[in-house]
């Protein structure tokens, strides 16, 4: 009984590892390079295109530089471009970035008919010390409307770093399900002017998110400023550049698929070898069951059909351990990058992980079925010393 | 399926078999030129350890196959048949009680009386619970083997060999695990119960009491050539 429960455990070990692995790995690429929280492309700094979109749009990553006010007002200008909504970066309230930017921002669809709103108050005066909180944040931090906050220097936190800005929670946005949930915004000149920062790059901006106006002018843009120019880096699409990380990552993703594929091999294994081992103790069983009529290619099938339902039992189990992993991961990945993860989403994993445990469980079951296959009834219908 | 017509329930004919001993050399365990039973009869074999007589049995069952020589049962030629043939034909004519009872400990009583149906002509609840009535264990259905008496559980194996309304009853030395009053007890009720049920009975023992309660009672000596037994004329005296 206790070796059926832990082989059990280890198929649902097996099915919930590998259904995780998998989901994570899908829908983690999927919204990491489905996210674009409605922008076509970032203008930053000289630098690397993967820095300048995960400081700017999954506010990962500290800035890779800074460009000057006369940039952002030429990129804005630009008749290529639709909007420009430059962002400045370089505080925190509790480890949360705060991120300074033009209200502009709010009249981006992030998504298909879906604008940043604010839930709860309104959205902050420009001109005053106000902050908006992501959904994630109020959360987190338990904050209201009218609270009070001190901001503390760079993106992380050091208490020993406290800005002397009093900031008042002017709203609370309603929750997007992207990167902005867990981000406090307020307006883009209380960063630049916050205390202690260099008052020569009061009117510098970390980077400028662009929607552009028609599919051609990406592609002018990038020869422009990525091929020709030297001054400034145009991620674009954005989307491409979080492939190129997934891309880079892959070989990850292939080593904890080939973990899984391993850890659900051994789980077989570990059937095979239980019901192997129990058939020296079964044997006068089955020579009964002979006894009473049953045929050989009877007890055959119902040693297989044993390793079978101990596999299905291991396979639906292996929904909790998936459960369990998935809501670990979600809420790390959440933390970490705001993206949420639904481990209610159906993917074909949930179905052919299952059904692989139920087809190694029935293929290890067969070892030990030729054995009992094999018992010689007049042999062992004596008792066992 | 080897079928052909004969009055007798059981007519067996030159059976042999024989085993390889460790020193390489063969060893006849059975030689039987002749031996019959007629439907519904009781028959006793004398027969001590080593005698041959669970291999006689196991053959008659089907559960061994003979070197050589005839076995037909109610028609049909166990000898000839395949082994599939032989194990649907034991699940459907043959009832056997075994020395140790053989009972299945992790299922209950009646469980135990199901199964023996399952491999034949399918589970009657009904029946396993009048069987298990019939030999006083109607109110311990649901009990498992270990928590039964030697006694209770020897019934339990009677209760099981009827449970396909066999034509014949093997019993291989019944009350051999049982103290005298059970063993009187026990295989009155197997003679009684076999002759409710229509079904024959060959039994083995060596085991005077047992034997002295049978009108029918052979040497398995005078049976298989191969064997050596005490006399029974000795054994019913």
């Amino acid at each position: 009984m206790l070796s059926t429960v832990i082989t059990a455990f280890s198929i649902a070990l097996a099915s919930g590892l590998l259904i995780s692995v998998w989901v994570v790995k899908d829908q983690a690429r999927e919204n990491f390079t489905g996210v674009d929280s409605g922008f076509d492309g970032v203008f930053g700094a000289r630098g690397s295109k993967l820095q300048l979109v995960l400081n700017s749009i999954f506010h990962l990553e500290a800035s890779p530089g800074n460009l000057s006010w006369e940039q952002y007002g030429l990129i804005a200008d630009d008749p290529r471009v639709a909007t420009a909504v430059p962002i400045a970066v370089g505080d925190n309230y509790r480890g949360y970035r705060l991120v300074g930017v033009t209200t502009n921002l709010f009249e981006i669809e992030y998504r298909e008919g879906k604008k940043y709103a604010v839930r709860d108050g309104y959205l902050f005066n420009p001109k005053k010390k106000q902050a908006v909180l992501g959904s994630y944040v109020a959360e987190r931090l338990s904050r209201k409307v009218g609270d009070t906050f001190h901001p503390y220097h760079g993106l992380i936190f050091d208490e020993n770093k406290q800005h002397p800005e009093t900031y008042v929670v002017s709203g609370i946005m309603e929750p997007s399900n992207t990167p902005a949930d867990r981000v406090i915004w307020i307006p883009i000149a209380g960063l630049q002017n916050m205390t202690g920062h260099n008052p020569e790059m009061a009117t510098d901006v970390s980077a400028v998110l662009v929607k552009l106006r028609g599919s051609s002018s990406g592609m002018m843009m990038n020869q422009e400023f990525n091929l020709q120019g030297d001054v400034m880096t145009f991620a674009w699409p954005i989307a491409d550049t979080m492939s190129k990380l997934f891309n880079k990552i892959a070989p990850v993703e292939m080593v904890l698929r080939a973990v899984a594929f391993l850890v659900a091999l051994v789980a077989a294994g570990s059937i095979l070898a239980s019901i192997y081992n129990s058939m020296n103790e079964r044997r006068r069983e089955i020579a009964i069951l002979r006894a009473l009529g049953a045929r050989r290619s009877t007890i055959f099938a119902v040693v297989v059909l044993e390793a079978s339902g101990i596999a299905a039992l291991g396979a639906v189990a292996g929904f909790g351990v998936y459960f369990v992993i998935m809501s670990i991961a979600a809420w790390f990945i959440r933390q970490e990058t705001g993206i949420v993860l639904n481990p209610l989403e159906f993917q074909p994993v949930m179905a052919w992980a299952p059904l692989a445990m139920l087809g190694l469980g029935a293929l290890a079951g067969l070892v030990p079925a030729a054995k009992a296959y094999r018992t010689d009834v007049a042999e062992n219908l004596t008792p066992i010393s | 399926m080897p079928t052909i017509l004969d009055p007798l329930l059981l007519n067996i004919e030159n059976l042999r078999k024989s085993y390889g001993t460790p020193d390489g050399s063969i060893q006849a365990v059975v030689d039987v030129p002749s031996f019959s039973l007629e439907a519904e009869q009781q028959t006793a074999l004398c027969g001590t350890s080593g005698a041959g007589k669970t291999t006689f049995l196991n053959l008659i069952a089907g559960i061994s196959q003979p070197d050589e020589g005839r076995i037909e049962l109610d028609g049909f030629l166990i000898s000839e048949a395949n082994e599939a043939e032989r194990d649907r034909q034991r699940s459907q004519t043959i009832g056997y009680i075994f020395q140790t009872f053989n009972l299945l400990q992790g299922y209950t009583c009646i469980e135990n009386v199901l199964l023996g149906m399952s491999f034949g002509p399918g589970a009657d609840r009904r029946w396993a619970h009048e069987l298990l009535e019939r030999v006083g264990l109607g109110q311990r259905l649901d009990y498992f083997p270990r928590q039964l008496s030697t006694g209770q559980q020897q019934r339990v194996a009677v209760a099981r060999a009827l449970a396909n309304r066999p034509k014949l009853v093997l019993a291989d030395e019944p009350t051999g695990n049982l103290d005298p009053a059970s063993a009187t007890e026990s295989l009155g009720l197997i003679r009684e119960t076999c002759r409710e049920n229509e079904a024959a009975l060959l039994l083995v023992s060596h085991d005077r009491e047992v034997l002295g309660q049978f009108d029918n009672v052979r040497d398995l000596a005078d049976i298989n050539l191969a064997a050596v037994c005490p006399s029974a004329k000795e054994a019913q005296s």
